[in-house]
């Protein structure tokens, strides 16, 4: 009897532990609906009205009716400012990850992948504030520019580019660069043409997350690319972007400027979660090729 | 552990004679290739020594009392650190709080508790969780956690839990508790997601060793395998708190933006990155300016702390961390 009640106690927590830990999801995932259901709902209609992805954002408007609504600048600026990103951040990344993973260098490969590690947890703020203040010593007429927002962007890219890489190319097997070598292809055609050739779907992996990360970065922008209502002006002016136009208007006390926010936060999570898709998509058919490989 | 290939490019390999072409090409590349690596240690240091030296003038004025100064009164030009440190560990230590519990069960919930056709599914959408910008978190937040903790929440920790002396002044909504709130349901994937690569990365021989014990599926979960991940779990944890530390848009959108030390988890407050996202625009005077960007520096001093420890920490138990958790 005391044996049999003993044992129902121990299934019982257990039974309660599966439980509990089902309600932590719930709880965990319950924002995730939340912020979809609302940004649906206060977004939705926003986003499909005719000219919406194209016209220029509202001034603040308090009457019943405020047209030419839109978020077509703030679109361009973030691709304008996420291109310059990943223009300087795709190359610096590759080439650091191929440094720290391809050549024996003693301590110094694993000191860079150990530096861009903690880099990428450096808060983004503290990114656009480090560009911030080198400009404002030395260029001080380009602090608030499409230049500064794009190098704040790239800053946050490089470290997640590099550690992504590096992942990639060391899934690469050794045969292979054996291979290439044995033979008689030079090292750097070796690396550049095969090694990160074949590393390619990680890497491009990598750099969609870092992509999508710097898409929705507002914090780095807000003192450096500064924000704007206006289309591209050129790489020295202030520029527009998407999560800019988020933080303003969603602070603006005029409802047509809410809506706004509510209808770019909308389009937002759309572009992200279709990213994310893709990502996943990729890593899934590189899981397979790797497999297929072994 | 290194893949590196067999022979250094600095050494000629035997095969290598006047007949093959010019080592020249390799040369240039491993150069090219040194310089940017050497980039990435270059911009460690840059950002330490940019920082620093912008805060020079805030440091010619306060000197190290700075870091103690309790006051931040750009109207009087005197400015000290400590309302926006206390802000800020305080929000992230309450996030922490509220985070791990939820981000461990749900781990363990992935890893040993649901069934199988569910792991996938309730993973992924954790993660995208952590996909969704800093920015649409505070929109959402004002939105929506804002007015509820005012209805809700907060009169309830103030009848209940009154007598703490924690939950006293008026609730706006606007505030410590509710920028809490908000960390935590943005570091929970953080922290779930390193604790359930740390599960999983337990010897399945483990498992099966408790189960053929006799122990009840919770029982393997308690002694063999939350001993064995632990310290990934705490290197994630930490993690969380790094990034909480430094998150800005969702805090500064919720936080109430008022330069005091909070007497309250009500009271409005402001964090080290609200404070540059909110004043480094506004700026009275180049001493402010200079004094914002001291408290970055700051700011940058605990998160690099906290992430070197957690790298060395989770380093030390996968050997190769993936940069996909941010």
């Amino acid at each position: 009897m005391m044996r049999f009640d003993h044992h129902a106690r121990r299934k019982l927590l257990s039974h309660g532990v599966a439980v509990l830990t089902g309600l932590c999801v719930v709880a965990v995932l319950y924002p995730l609906v939340s912020i979809v259901y609302t940004a649906v709902v206060r977004g939705g209609t926003v986003l499909f009205q005719t000219g919406f992805l194209t016209s220029v954002p509202p001034n603040a408007c308090s009457q019943v009716s405020c047209n030419t609504v839109g978020i077509g600048p703030n679109i361009q600026g973030t691709v304008i400012l996420v291109g310059i990103a990943a223009l300087i951040s795709i190359p610096v990344g590759v080439l650091a990850a191929v440094f720290a993973s391809e050549y024996r260098t003693r301590g110094v490969g694993r000191a860079i992948s150990f530096t861009a590690d903690v880099l990428s947890g450096v808060p983004s703020i503290i990114m656009g504030a480090f560009i911030f203040g080198y400009f404002i010593l030395v260029y001080p007429s380009l602090t608030y520019s499409a230049i500064t927002g794009g190098l704040a962007l790239s800053a946050i890219m490089i470290p997640i580019v590099t550690r992504t890489t590096e992942e990639a190319l060391r899934t690469v097997p050794n045969s292979t660069r054996e291979a290439a070598l044995a033979l008689g292809i030079s090292k750097w055609k070796t690396t550049l043409r095969i090694v990160v050739i074949s590393a390619l779907p990680g890497i491009a992996t990598g750099v969609l997350l870092a992509v999508m990360r710097a898409a929705g970065e507002a914090a780095p922008l807000i003192f450096t690319a500064f924000g704007s209502n206006l289309y591209y002006r050129g790489l020295d002016q202030p520029i527009a972007a998407l999560p800019l136009l988020i933080y303003d208007f969603a602070l603006s006390p005029a409802s047509n400027q809410q809506d706004v926010a509510w209808g770019a936060t909308l389009f937002l999570l759309i572009a992200i979660l279709i990213t994310n898709v893709v990502a996943r998509y990729m890593i899934h058919r590189l899981g397979r090729q790797m497999v297929g490989g072994a | 552990m290194d893949p590196s290939t067999p022979s250094p490019p600095s050494s000629p390999g035997p095969s290598s004679d006047s007949r093959k072409v010019s080592r020249w090409p390799d040369r240039i590349f491993f150069v090219v290739v040194t310089i940017v690596g050497l980039g990435i240690l270059a911009m460690a240091f840059a950002i330490v020594g940019i920082l620093a030296n912008s805060s020079r003038e805030s440091f010619r004025v306060f000197g190290w009392g700075f870091l103690y100064g309790t006051i931040w009164d750009p109207n009087k030009q005197i400015f000290g650190v400590i309302p926006f440190v206390v802000g800020t560990l305080l929000t992230s230590g309450i996030a922490l709080l509220i985070a791990l519990p939820l981000a461990l069960g749900s781990a363990i919930f992935i890893t040993t508790q649901a069934p199988r056709y569910l792991r996938g599914p309730v993973g992924t959408a954790i993660e995208l969780l952590a996909a969704v910008p800093s920015v649409i978190y505070g929109f959402w937040g004002l939105f929506v956690i804002v007015p509820y903790m005012r209805t809700t929440v907060d009169p309830f920790l103030r009848t209940w839990f009154g007598f703490t002396g924690l939950f006293t002044g008026p609730a706006y909504g606007f505030g410590v508790l509710t920028a809490s709130v908000v960390l935590a349901v943005m570091i929970v994937p953080t922290i779930c997601a390193v604790s359930r690569d740390s599960l999983l990365a337990v010897p399945v021989a483990q498992q099966e060793a408790a189960v053929s014990l006799g122990a009840t599926n919770w029982e393997t979960t308690r002694t063999a395998m939350l001993p064995y991940a632990r310290s990934g779990i705490v290197g994630g944890t930490i993690l969380g708190l790094g990034r909480a530390l430094g998150e800005t848009m969702a805090v500064t959108m919720v936080i109430g933006n008022v330069d005091r030390i909070p007497t309250s988890l009500f009271s409005p407050g402001q964090t080290i990155a609200s404070l540059i996202a909110n004043e480094l625009l506004s700026s009275t005077g180049p001493l402010q300016t200079s004094a914002i960007l001291e408290c970055g520096l700051v700011l940058l001093g605990i998160s690099l702390g906290v992430n070197v420890a957690a790298r060395l920490l989770v380093w030390r138990i996968t050997k190769s961390a993936g940069a996909i958790v941010t």
